[in-house]
This record gives C-alpha cells, sequence and structure tokens, in this order.
C-alpha cells in the first residue's frame, strides 16, 4: 500500500521545500508532490520536465451582455459579494454563485468557466513528480491541491511506488487541510522563533483535528537554543516525536541559489547529515 | 493611507516589516490579515481589549417544509447541500454564504443562521492600534474573515495592513483597494519566483508597489535585475543580520533595539506618500 506523508509548518519560510527537497532524494521510489500551488517553488530544486499538462477549471465568473442588460440592476442587490456595480462585475470579487444569473429577468447574465491554473506531472532525476500552478489572484487553490495529490497517487499505483512525499503550503486554511486529509504522517518544519512555535501549536491543532499523527522537525535549531529546547519539551508533553534538528547554515541558500536539494549540492555537510538522520527516524516510524 | 505589507512566499521577513513600519509611525492602525497564521501581536503584545465572533451566514433547512426536491443542492456551486430523499446534509464549511439556496427554494424552507468561523482582537501597543483576525482551527475560508478585519480600519490614521503569504484569494482581498503596496522578499530563487508571480497580481488589481529587499546579500542578484526591468522601486535593503533574527526569534522587533531604523522607515513612508501624489 502507498504510504503519505505531507511536510508543512504552519508559518512559511522554515525550509518545508528545502527540506522536502532532500527527503525526495533519500526516498528514492517515491511521487512527490508540490501542494503549495500558488507560490510553488519545489520545482526550482528538482528540475522536472513536464510529460504531461492539464487544465484546471473549478471555477467559474459571471459574464453580463450588455446587449441584453436593461440596468435593472437586480444582480447588484442580489450579490453578496459586492462584484457588481455600474461598471459591471468585477471578476476578482464574483465568487461565482449564480445567483445573479437567477434574478436577472432578461436572462443577460451567465456563469463561464474560467481555467484557473495548471496541473503537471513530471519527471524529475529522483522520481516522478506531481504539481501545478494556480493562475495568479485565482482561488480554489484546495480543489487544485487535491487534483495534484490524486494525480500523484495515480502516478504511485501505474509506478508502484510505496511512497508519497507532499510539500505543503503554509496556513491552516483550505489548500492545507486539502494536502493533509488522509495521510499517513504530518511532518511540521518549525524553527525556534516566537511566531514559528505559535504556528507550530495551530499546526499540530490542525494535525489532531483531522487525526493525522505528528512529527516535528526543527530547522535552523541554534537560532535560538533556549526556543529549541522549549519546543522539544513542549512535543515531549504533548507525546509528538521530535524527528531531527538542523543547524543554521547558509548552504540551505546556497543550494537554493545553484538550484539543488542540498543534500546533492553539499552531501557531507552537517546540514546533509541532520536530513539523512531525520529520514531514517521517519523510514522508521511509517514502516 | 492604507499601506499593504506582501511577498507572495512566507518567512520573507513581511510581519517584520509590517511591525517596524508601524513602530517608525505616528497615529497607526496596524490590520494581521494573516488570519490563519497571524504573527504581529506576538512581536508587539498588545493588551487586548475587545475580542469579538466572526460569523459566516449558512443554511438552516426546516424539515417541515422541506418537499427534498434537490432545487437547493442543485443550485449551489460550492455542493455544500446534498439533497437524499428524506433529509437534507448542509455542510456548512464548503458554504460561500451566496443566499442562493433560499432564493432557489419555492418552499420557503431555508433561513440562514450564524455560524463562528473566528475572532477579531484588537488592542493597542507602544501607540499602535493593532486588529488581528483568528480563523478557527479547521476552517477552510479565510476570506470571510479578512474582510472581517478590513472592515475595522480607521481612515484618520496611517493604515499598515500586514497579508498572508500565496497569491490567491487571501492575498486579493488583504490587498484589495489598498492604496500601496510593499513587496518583501529575499534575494534567492524562491524569493524572485514568489515576487513574480504577486507582481502579477498587483498588476491584475491596479495597486501600486515598491519592494523591501530583506537578507540583503543572502543570495544572487537577479531580484535587482528584475526590479530594474520591471520599473519597480527598491524601497529598502535590510541586511542579513544574525542580530536582527535572534531579536526576531525573541519576539523584539528591531526598530526598538536599533532605533536609527525608524528613520529609514520614516524616510520609506515619505517617498511612497509622494509616489502617490
Amino acid at each position: 500500500m502507498t504510504r503519505e506523508i505531507t511536510i508543512l509548518s504552519g508559518k512559511g519560510g522554515t525550509g518545508k521545500t528545502s527540506v522536502t527537497a532532500s527527503l525526495a532524494v533519500l526516498a528514492k521510489n517515491a511521487v512527490i508532490t508540490d501542494c503549495d500551488v500558488d507560490a510553488p517553488d519545489l520545482h526550482m530544486l528538482l528540475n522536472p520536465a513536464v510529460l504531461e499538462t492539464q487544465e484546471f477549471k473549478a471555477s467559474r465568473v459571471a459574464v453580463i451582455d450588455s446587449d441584453t442588460c436593461v440596468q435593472c440592476r437586480k444582480c447588484e442587490e442580489h450579490c453578496r459579494f459586492g462584484a457588481i456595480t455600474q461598471q459591471g462585475i468585477d471578476p476578482i470579487l464574483c465568487e461565482g454563485c449564480g445567483v445573479c444569473v437567477y434574478v436577472c429577468p432578461l436572462a443577460a447574465i451567465k456563469l463561464e468557466k474560467r481555467v484557473s491554473g495548471q496541473a503537471f506531472i513530471s519527471k524529475t532525476e529522483y522520481g516522478l513528480m506531481s504539481h501545478a500552478l494556480l493562475n495568479p489572484g485565482e482561488e480554489n487553490s484546495g480543489k487544485l491541491v487535491s487534483l495534484v495529490r490524486k494525480n500523484a497517487k495515480k502516478v504511485a499505483e501505474k509506478e508502484n511506488c510505496d511512497l508519497i512525499i507532499n510539500d505543503g503550503p503554509p496556513g491552516i486554511g483550505c489548500p492545507v487541510i486539502a494536502s493533509v486529509g488522509g495521510v499517513d504522517l504530518g511532518i511540521i518544519v518549525v524553527e525556534p522563533t516566537l511566531s514559528g512555535i505559535h504556528d507550530m501549536i495551530r499546526a499540530l491543532e490542525l494535525l489532531n483535528h483531522f487525526k493525522i499523527s505528528a512529527q516535528v522537525c526543527i530547522n535552523k535549531y541554534d537560532l535560538n537554543e533556549q526556543n529549541t529546547l522549549n519546543i522539544i519539551l513542549f512535543c515531549e508533553k504533548n507525546k509528538v516525536d521530535v524527528v531531527g534538528k538542523i543547524p543554521f547554515d547558509s548552504i540551505f541558500t546556497e543550494a537554493m541559489v545553484a538550484g539543488k536539494p542540498v543534500i546533492e549540492h553539499a552531501p557531507d555537510s552537517k546540514v546533509s547529515n541532520a536530513i539523512k538522520k531525520i529520514w531514517r527516524n521517519i523510514t522508521q516510524s511509517i514502516e | 493611507m492604507i499601506i499593504t505589507v506582501a511577498s507572495g512566499k512566507g518567512g520573507t521577513g513581511k510581519t517584520t516589516v509590517a511591525v517596524n513600519l508601524a513602530l517608525s509611525l505616528d497615529n497607526v492602525q496596524l490590520l494581521d490579515c494573516d488570519v490563519e497564521e497571524p504573527n504581529a501581536h506576538i512581536l508587539l503584545n498588545p493588551k487586548i481589549t475587545q475580542t469579538k465572533p466572526v460569523h459566516s451566514l449558512v443554511p438552516v433547512i426546516s424539515e417541515d417544509k422541506c418537499v427534498y426536491c434537490g432545487k437547493c443542492a442543485k443550485f449551489c456551486e460550492f455542493n455544500a447541500l446534498f439533497v437524499a430523499p428524506k433529509t437534507v446534509l448542509v455542510f456548512p464549511e464548503l458554504c460561500h454564504s451566496c443566499g442562493g439556496c433560499m432564493l432557489v427554494c419555492s418552499k420557503d424552507a431555508i433561513t440562514e443562521t450564524k455560524r463562528k468561523i473566528g475572532v477579531i482582537k484588537k488592542g493597542n501597543s507602544n501607540n499602535i492600534d493593532l486588529v488581528y483576525g483568528e480563523l478557527n482551527v479547521g476552517e477552510a475560508m479565510a476570506v470571510p474573515l479578512i474582510k472581517a478585519v478590513k472592515a475595522e480600519i480607521n481612515p484618520s490614521k496611517n493604515v499598515v495592513i500586514d497579508a498572508p503569504p500565496g497569491t490567491a484569494c487571501s492575498l486579493v482581498s488583504s490587498v484589495h483597494k489598498t492604496d500601496y503596496c510593499i513587496l518583501v522578499t529575499e534575494p534567492t530563487p524562491f524569493g524572485l519566483h514568489d515576487l513574480k508571480i504577486t507582481v502579477q497580481v498587483l498588476k491584475n488589481l491596479g495597486v501600486p508597489m515598491g519592494v523591501i529587499i530583506n537578507r540583503a546579500e543572502v543570495g544572487d542578484k537577479k531580484v535587482y535585475d528584475y526590479c530594474k526591468q520591471e520599473n519597480i522601486p527598491i524601497l529598502m535593503e535590510i541586511p542579513f543580520s544574525k542580530k536582527i533574527a535572534e531579536l526576531y526569534s525573541r519576539g523584539v522587533p528591531f526598530v526598538t533595539d536599533m532605533p536609527e531604523w525608524k528613520n529609514k522607515f520614516q524616510e520609506m513612508q515619505k517617498t511612497i506618500q509622494r509616489c502617490q501624489k
């Protein structure tokens, strides 16, 4: 059976993607996804070659036919999103609910599907990758995340891969919920700052809420060793495994500029050794 | 004037910039619109004076009146209703509160009820009026809560909005109808990539913008080249400094320990105001 893990963080910029890229190298027979569909970065480290592209059409937007419209403004009155003014429909505010279409006495409005982004299946040096790109400013990122995961499962089955590793988006809202639902394990990458701890706790609550087992990985642990200790104590108290600590090192940024996972860029560095240890801990816990 | 601080990518220093800017100005209101993970209050330690719930409207079906015709479910674009032969299921997390189901019901069987999705907290710290939202854990939709935070804008103040990461609906609703947007980025390939997407969103929205480069000198020069090519002004560079990072890890905004930065933030705000005229 294919196992599935998601790397998340609550807060952005804690090193989720850098860690995921190295885990992808270590995992060998895994399908990798980038579930951060509105600001994906993993492809810059894994350099995927796209095999398949799929248009993502989830949302619709109201369009007025100005020849038929008599400006009765019923639509404006009923729209709860303030999307309709005398200037027309603001596609940014329109949620595509269809209320305006329903109330228009002259059938001057219709809903049109809009392309909100694209999903890709790609090949990388380290295995297959499922990823996507939401068009700038679009909504429905949760649905696009679900499509990315569905594609990953399909590929994993076909290619007999026993693991899917998801690089999750920041936050705890719809795209994150879509990237953790039903996975076997959530790994929270945290940095030892007060805001990092605050967001880790909210991410842990989220995993508890959906009854998903959680592990914590501390990145840049030596930035503030007191906070690191506090994280470890908090995790002990709440029976959450800390799978490892990674030191603060500019080698992560250097690897990023080189466009490579750090474990390839500097295989014998302290950072890479820490990640190898983390990977051993993770694999033990999902076996 | 309403200035939004955004970044595309998380962790570039948005909250650091928003809080330090707010601490450098007079007569300030700071709104934290990152309702999934609000952090500004951690740096400001405000005295919370008011907490109020934020609700969204969701349908309630009167089983006495309902004839299970299924019109509501058919109408709902968000699959928030499911009609079975003898029962109707409502999925409140999926509901966008458009009111369409009520409109199409021919038996007047649908009314609406309030459902709590989070809270707004208001407080004061160092003469900054702080407003922030906290989305309930497990709640998918942040936009209604962001709108509620923005409804608290006091136009007689210098308003600073701390936006959520990403470039999707949450960012759009945070930056919509604000006067200027500061994009915080770091000079790395990730920073540049996410900056480009955010610039696209802001161009679509017609919001003028400038860039702050945080952790300057950690990566490469491509962010500078890009800004020049796109005619986006670089408003400020914040160096990579272990001191700033360490202050942040303890929840201390760096202008309180390095007051010379207050002037720089004030000058920057003047530059932004001049761009507006």
